[in-house]
């Protein structure tokens, strides 16, 4: 069992694999943090030792916006667009697409499920 | 892509220049710009801007935030309210 920043465990992967688990830490990240702290990347996370897991731990608070704290600071990005009332805090607010995606088909993903248009057949 | 750093940030001249004249005066005043490509800059914070959307100019009080985007972004073109309810739903 390895807890690293907060709830994940993820075991039997290989160290950088596993370390992905964690919301914020991608594989670029993941192999930069086992470089780091001296972590073979063939090594698989139960075969870690205290000391090592407590290394990476460390690394990551020290280093990297993770979780819970990402989330927000991602989310306080999206409101202070919102309150300035520039167009990308508008297409928030609306919920459509923001980065000039189109939205005459598809954009389902901030959409939401279609919404049947009544008396549209004849 | 990202526009070169060596370049500096992009402003026209005539948005420049404006900006420059009303802060010597006595300010207050909507700068009408018609450049929604320019950049805001930080000497243009405390400004009122009226940029233009193709058909009025939009009044912008420019803030600290707003620095490094660009004019355009707060003065939307577009203009859409939703659709009108059919009508042969209606008529059920």
């Amino acid at each position: 069992m390895a807890r690293i920043a907060g709830v994940n465990i993820p075991t039997h992967k290989r160290v950088p694999i596993a370390l992905t688990y964690i919301h914020g830490i991608g594989h670029t990240a993941a192999t930069s943090i086992c470089e780091a702290v001296g972590v073979d990347v063939t090594r698989r996370v139960n075969e870690l030792s205290d000391a090592e897991v407590l290394a990476i731990r460390e690394h990551i608070d020290a280093n990297y916006t993770v979780e819970g704290d990402l989330r927000r600071e991602v989310q306080m990005n999206i409101k202070s667009m919102m309150d300035l009332g520039n167009y990308r805090g508008l297409r928030h607010r609306r919920n459509l697409p923001v980065r000039g995606q189109r939205t005459h088909t598809n954009a389902r993903t901030r959409k939401g499920p279609a919404k049947a248009i009544a008396g549209k057949k004849k | 892509m990202a526009r070169s750093v060596w370049k500096g940030p992009f402003v026209d001249a005539h948005v420049l220049k404006k900006a420059e004249a009303s802060r010597d005066s006595g300010r207050k005043e909507v700068i009408k710009i018609w450049s929604r490509r320019s950049t805001i800059l930080p000497q243009f914070v405390g400004l009122t801007f009226g940029v233009y959307n193709g058909k009025k100019h939009i009044p912008v009080l420019v803030s600290e935030d707003m620095i490094g985007q660009k004019f355009g972004e707060y003065s939307p073109t577009r203009t859409y309210h939703g659709h009108m309810a059919d009508k042969k739903a209606k008529r059920k």
